[in-house]
């Protein structure tokens, strides 16, 4: 999918509080890690175990030994997401939708069904609902409480749809967070922002890109962002896909 | 529980930082967290509603300065203390010291791909009629329960329309405890922006799925 991060360039978005945090504090709620974990989550490169590769070596090693998990299983469930469960399975969606205004319909009337029907249901995707943009209406999905997302056609969130940034502010001020995503909607379109509480989850149907006609599904696919399926994003013009014929 | 968790609303986090071409997994060990934390969620040992719970229940301070899947490792961790499953000297470093108890199911890798596909939905038989429906005024309650609830803060008290309603799901705030999942009504309830939140937004409306004991007509 993507290169793997060098380093600790990545460190700052991990926090799910303030991205320029400190050390973390003392944990008093815990009596088992104290001592030995102050910032090792985000202290080391890749080319040494860290201490919390360690730790998670050692529960993971305890988990198996105690028979509580399959070792092969994690590994199955690790390449699940990693190969097979992507933004791809939405995209193809949405780009059905593009292409064929009766399975647009269904979508809309019963996303569930609609999504299952091209294979995709189960975990983090058991109840669907699918938002409609329009050139009024802009729809913006977040999970202020934790880090629902719609997994079975996005896969797995990334890392800023967890953080305390987003979390915070989509409800309150969406036009800010779409700024700094690079989005800038006219004025009067109407922003609705959708806060998933509950095992809910949804799509949102971004505006099929003018100078599209006559495109396959396929060549819509190419079009279609993850983020333009969580609200924070558009989709790709047609002039941004060099290899796409129009 | 008014947790750090329930952010909505919030302010000085600073920007929202999108990372191009981002990695699944940041840190090696951050994958083995994710499939150990599905792969515990699957024995049955404890629902959905309390590994949120454990979650939300980290201190504060270790929260906020924690990426997602440290507060997940975090959160498991506690799980499997609190029920017995490790001790804490095992934790410390990985060697058995307390005979296993049997947990109810072990998810084996050739099921992988079954449970995944079948999820966990929360959908139930309904417990009775629904007490509203759609564009339905409603209010939020007032409520600030000590332990797990999914009603954010911010849109307490507050008014709403009901705009979908989902039929019959297991009730968080309940199944959290270990009190059954006592499966209630649910909708999505439409709130104003200027309703939440006076002039200080650019929200038209927010959205939250609200259970029916959330809600009372308004």
């Amino acid at each position: 999918m993507s290169h793997a991060p060098s380093g600790d360039q990545h460190r700052h978005p991990h926090a799910a509080g303030d991205p320029h945090g400190d050390d973390h504090p003392h944990d008093h709620d815990h009596d088992h890690d104290h001592d030995h974990d102050h910032d090792h989550d985000r202290a080391h490169g890749s080319s040494e175990l860290s201490e919390m590769d360690l730790r998670v070596r050692a529960l993971e090693s305890l988990l198996v030994e105690k028979g509580y998990v399959d070792a092969k299983a994690l590994d199955v469930l690790i390449d699940t997401y990693e190969s097979r469960i992507g933004p791809r399975n939405g995209a193809r969606v949405v780009a059905k939708a593009w292409s064929d205004a009766a399975y647009r319909q269904w979508l809309l009337d019963d996303a569930t069904a609609a999504i299952a029907e091209l294979g995709y249901s189960g975990r983090q995707g058991e109840h669907m609902v699918a938002l409609e943009n329009t050139g009024r209406v802009h729809n913006i999905v977040v999970c202020t409480l934790c880090s629902c997302y719609p997994w079975s056609i996005l896969g797995l969130p990334p890392v800023w749809y967890k953080s305390a940034p987003y979390r915070s502010r989509a409800v309150i001020d969406p036009r800010g967070v779409l700024a700094e995503f690079g989005v800038a909607l006219p004025g009067n379109v109407e922003l609705r922002v959708w806060d998933s509480t509950a095992e809910v989850r949804y799509l949102v149907l971004p505006r099929r890109p003018a100078g599209t006609d006559g495109w396959t599904e396929e060549q819509l696919q190419q079009l279609v962002t993850r983020d333009s399926m969580i609200g924070t994003g558009l989709p790709l013009r047609p002039d941004a896909l060099p290899s796409a014929q129009s | 529980m008014n947790g750090v968790h329930d952010m909505g609303g919030m302010e000085n986090f600073g920007p929202v930082i999108p990372e191009p071409d981002e990695p699944l997994f940041h840190e090696p060990w951050e994958r083995r967290v994710f499939a150990a934390t599905l792969a515990m969620g699957a024995t049955g040992e404890w629902n959905l509603d309390q590994s949120r719970a454990a979650r939300e229940s980290l201190a504060p301070a270790h929260y906020l300065a924690s990426g997602y899947y440290r507060i997940w490792l975090d959160g498991l961790c506690n799980l499997l203390l609190e029920r017995g499953l490790v001790t804490s000297e095992e934790l410390r470093d990985g060697r058995l010291r307390e005979p296993a108890p049997r947990v109810l199911n072990v998810l084996s890798a050739g099921y992988v791909a079954a449970a995944l596909a079948r999820g966990s939905p929360t959908e139930r038989p309904i417990p009775g009629p629904a007490r509203f429906s759609f564009g339905d005024a409603i209010r939020t309650r007032t409520m600030h329960p000590a332990s797990h609830t999914r009603l954010p803060r911010y849109c307490r008290d507050k008014p709403g329309r009901i705009v979908f309603v989902h039929g019959a799901h297991v009730f968080p705030d309940a199944n959290a405890k270990g009190a059954g999942e006592q499966p209630q009504w649910l909708y999505t309830v439409r709130f104003e922006g200027r309703d939440l939140w006076g002039a200080d937004t650019t929200a038209a409306s927010v959205h939250v799925d609200c259970w029916e004991s959330y809600l009372e007509a308004g």
